[in-house]
């Protein structure tokens, strides 16, 4: 293990083995039970950072789910003498069950709507704990029994406290885990709009359901924990106060990282703690002091660290390791290539009508293997249209779109992506912070040895290294492919535009396709930056690669394509050689206004 | 039940559901113009309330001197980001008279009014007006001060700003008017029978009033250039500033009118549900719920569904009164399934 030679890399291991003899040191009680309960909070936050900061999908309601983990084991073990084990069980089968169902409702959802709406599910998950007379209305549920295991038992707050760490520990490895994958690359994209992943074989509904669920579990077992900690529960710790304090923990501590989820949990439960005991005496007991002070503090705290704490801190330990990677992963296998000079893309009258208007009128033409074609056109003429009907981005209203002889009409981008046809896009679309490696092997979703949605409970238990590691190799090869081979390790934000337009270029081969769709790849490149990107598209051409592109720059399409096909006002206005365009009537008078 | 229980039920529903009605009006317009989640328009729906109430019981009400407070927080912030550059510093000096009139002036005048004036014995117009006049202003204020200075922040960052301020407000709530509720007078105690059917006046006032506004609101976005501009920044912010809207004018304009409507929802409700410094909150909620009806493209089916959930309330609290907040928000899970079956999903920067 090379990683643990740095210095690092061991911080975690120091940190967590410091967390866990902090008892056996002589720790006051008072401390052990406020670190227990940062623990407990912890656990709940590194699932809402996996949500919240990571996915962008912010939510209200995890303390809810803390309720139904802990409401499940105090009702089994109280009323019906089961083990809190068996408590466990079925606290992670509920909170994941109503997650999946909350979350199939309402995982679309976009805007304010989403964060409101946890709310108000929040606030009837609190009100039906507080009412249902088998939970004990609003007094809740005493003499929950301490785990055991064998003759051992969790009674004291020593041994909840090691309990408690461990399992931060355990789902904070777990996390980072998960980050580390091909579906946690999916979820640190989904922050960024669904179209990208989606074109990449995402299924990106799917993956913010699997998030969503796997966030609730950790709070669910962290209300187990709580429960029996308590060994009591009542319906207060799962309120709306609740639900938004865990949220301020992972947005003081740094959204998007999975160490500002512990020190969010801290820092909240520590101020929180002293601003309770110190404020009233100061200002006396006549006013919700600590709420006003917390609130303006946290106010202005965001003025000064809207990124939250975590990042300030990590600035100072420097930067990431390069990745290191083993020489030896089998490549991935490949869909079979056609043979150069095969016709493999078809469209034959397609048509795409929104509503009275004809974006589309009946376009034919095919792109063969090796070879490059342009489509162009003024602006309105229906080009991206075009390209998005093939993409898989709108759906065609009539004509036929055949690749490889199969139709593409009706497939979703996912679907189409995984018969070989790989994309960039017009506006670059990469995740910034993510290493250029990382963004590379996105492309790769689809190739996992995992089937395409699965392999995340792998994952989470790094079972999934194998794949891992060829799935990264293979974004290796097609980033030296495309000459970005010394840039592996740099974020992806910091390149250039030229560099990330190729790195999408690589993101999209190691899609492993026979067909490339280019959206405008030369649009706002300097000459250098083109020349560049002519070279590399006529050396993938040479390698049979068939290329599609929409451009406007004609010299570049003029002296890289073999064929061109012109449209104006949604029709197909000429076709043929660079040359032969160049000199057809109906093209100069679509460009200049009539040619005399 | 009989038909005149039946009567008061739907009477209290539509009234309460009109009052959410304007709630998610004012949310709608406060996340498009500024993708603020603004969570504490229920706090200024307290503030209406708690303040009229203190208003008709003869005590100076805690929020003037709030606003005072606030009014000289936001003039320094104002002045301390001004000065710092030599370009914004004349133009701070030349705003300074109405700054100070706006920041300084008006606040000390609304406090000293409420000090020295026999509040007790105005009628009850010009009380309204001084909770609206003391009221409304600190919503331009919160803007300028919390959350203009992170307007480019992601929305989360927004929404967590607008955790701080409602935890900041609620408490000063406490602070101010105690944990005590109250109900304000009502309007009148005016009584007409509608056929069979006894009806109130008070919930007259209230519909005509909700409808009068919603009026107002139309014909303010539909026809003056101001309502324009707001709608173009919700559209598209920096298409907007391209032509010369102020972004942070526009911020402050739609707080400015989510305080008055939050203001307007407390006094309008307030003669028949107890508000206490906390109640504001779940109030707003309800108006969301409401909201969720109709979605951001369609006010009148969110008035409608604002409505039902005034009307699923009202029978839920004699039906099932244990229940009764449960239901109201359970109703969101089957029209989020409706919803999300029927509409398109669109990805928003495609």
């Amino acid at each position: 293990m090379t990683a643990f030679t740095s210095h690092r890399a061991a911080l975690p291991v120091l940190f967590f083995a410091t967390v866990l003899v902090l008892p056996q040191l002589g720790l006051p009680p008072f401390w052990v039970t406020l670190l227990s309960y940062v623990g407990l909070y912890a656990i709940v936050a590194l699932g809402l950072v996996l949500l919240t900061g990571v996915a962008g999908l912010i939510s209200f309601g995890q303390a809810a789910f803390v309720g139904i983990g802990a409401y499940t084991t105090a009702y089994l073990t109280t009323q019906l003498g089961l083990s809190p084990w068996v408590g466990l069980l079925a606290g992670i089968g509920l909170t994941g069950l109503s997650a999946f169902l909350i979350g199939t409702l309402t995982m679309r959802i976009s805007g304010h709507y989403l964060p409101l709406s946890t709310i108000a599910w929040g606030l009837s998950l609190y009100y039906l704990f507080g009412n249902l007379e088998m939970l004990g209305k609003h007094d809740g549920i005493n003499g929950i029994p301490p785990i055991a295991i064998g003759q051992f038992t969790f009674g004291n707050g020593a041994s909840m406290y090691l309990l408690i760490w461990a399992v931060v520990i355990l789902a904070l490895v777990s996390v980072v885990n998960f980050l580390d994958s091909r579906a946690g690359r999916a979820v640190r994209a989904l922050k960024f709009g669904t179209v990208m992943p989606e074109a990449m074989g995402v299924d990106t509904a799917r993956l913010k359901i699997v998030i969503f669920v796997y966030a609730a579990v950790l709070a669910g077992i962290s209300g187990w924990l709580y429960a029996h900690l308590q060994q009591a529960v009542n319906p207060t710790p799962f309120g709306l106060k609740y639900g938004i304090d865990y949220l301020l923990m992972v947005v003081v501590g740094g959204a998007g990282h999975v160490w500002g989820a512990i020190l969010g949990a801290g820092l909240l439960a520590v101020l929180s703690n002293f601003l309770q005991e110190w404020l009233p005496g100061v200002l006396g007991t006549g006013g919700n002091f600590e709420a006003i002070v917390f609130g303006i503090a946290l106010v202005i705290f965001l003025q000064f660290a809207n990124e939250g704490l975590w990042p300030r801190l990590q600035a100072r330990f420097g930067r990431r390791l390069p990745r290191q990677l083993p020489a030896d992963a089998a490549p991935l296998t490949q869909i079979p290539k056609p043979a150069r000079g095969e016709v493999i893309l078809e469209v034959e009258a397609a048509r795409k009508q929104f509503g009275g208007l004809v974006a589309v009128n009946d376009v034919s033409f095919s792109v063969k293997a090796g070879e490059i074609v342009g489509l162009i056109g003024p602006n309105g003429a229906g080009k991206s249209t075009t390209f998005n009907l093939v993409t898989g981005v709108l759906s065609i209203t009539s004509g036929k779109l055949n690749y490889r002889g199969q139709s593409l009409a009706g497939l979703s981008s996912r679907e189409i992506s995984s018969r070989g046809i790989a994309r960039t896009f017009q506006h670059v679309r990469l995740v910034p912070g993510m290493s250029v490696l990382e963004n590379a092997a996105m492309g790769a979703f689809r190739r996992g040895e995992f089937a395409p949605q699965r392999g995340i409970l792998a994952s989470l238990a790094r079972a999934n290294r194998k794949e891992e590691a060829r799935i990264l190799s293979e974004a290796r090869r097609q980033l030296e492919r495309v000459g970005l081979g010394d840039l592996v390790d740099r974020p992806a934000g910091s390149l250039a535009l030229g560099q990330q337009r190729i790195l999408e270029i690589a993101r999209a081969l190691c899609c492993d396709p026979a067909l490339l769709l280019l959206d405008e790849p030369a649009a706002g490149l300097r000459l250098k930056e083109k020349e560049a990107l002519a070279a590399l598209l006529d050396k993938l051409r040479g390698e049979g690669m068939a290329v599609l592109l929409v451009e406007h720059d004609m010299d570049f399409v003029m002296q890289l394509t073999d064929h061109i096909v012109v449209m104006e006002f949604g029709t197909k206005i000429a076709e043929g050689t660079p040359a032969q365009i160049q000199v057809h009537p109906a093209v100069l008078e679509a460009y200049l206004g009539g040619a005399q | 039940m009989d038909t005149s229980i039946l009567t008061v039920l739907i009477q209290d529903g539509i009234t309460t559901g009109a009052i959410y009605a304007l709630l998610s009006l004012a949310l709608v317009l406060v996340f498009s113009v500024t993708r603020v989640i603004f969570l504490p328009q229920g706090e200024f729906v307290a503030f209406g309330a708690l303040t009229l109430a203190a208003i008709q019981n003869g005590h100076a009400p805690g929020t003037a001197l709030l606003l005072v407070a606030l009014g000289g927080v936001t003039l320094a912030v104002e002045g301390g980001t001004a000065l710092r550059l030599a370009a914004t510093r004349a133009r701070f000096l030349r705003r300074l008279p109405s700054l100070l009139a706006m920041h300084l002036g008006l606040p000390l005048v609304l406090y000293a009014l409420t000090r020295y004036v026999d509040l007790q014995a105005l009628a009850m117009p010009w009380q309204i007006l001084l909770t609206l006049l003391i009221v409304v202003p600190m919503g331009p204020m919160i803007y300028r001060v919390a959350y203009q200075p992170l307007a480019h922040s992601s929305v989360l960052v927004l929404l967590i700003v607008s955790l701080g301020v409602h935890l900041a407000m609620v408490g000063l709530g406490l602070l101010m008017f105690g944990p005590e509720g109250t109900n304000t007078k009502p309007f009148t105690e005016m009584q007409f029978n509608l056929g069979e059917s006894p009806v109130s006046g008070q919930s007259v006032i209230v519909l005509v009033t909700v409808a009068a506004l919603i009026a107002v609101i139309y014909v303010f976005f539909e026809r003056t250039l101001t309502g324009k501009a707001l709608r173009a920044t919700a559209v598209n912010r920096l298409g907007a500033r391209l032509v010369g809207v102020g972004i942070n004018q526009a911020g402050k304009l739609s707080f400015a009118m989510s305080a008055g409507i939050g203001a307007l929802c407390g006094i309008l409700i307030a003669p028949f549900t107890i508000v206490n410094y906390e109640s504001g909150f779940i109030i707003a909620l309800k108006g969301f719920v409401g909201a969720i009806f109709g979605g951001l493209a369609s006010y009148p089916v969110a008035a409608l569904g604002s409505v039902s959930v005034g009307l699923i309330e009202s029978f839920s609290s004699f039906w099932a009164s244990a229940f009764k907040e449960l239901i109201v928000f359970t109703v969101i899970i089957p029209i989020l399934l409706w919803r999300s079956l029927t509409s398109h999903h669109i990805d928003e920067e495609a």
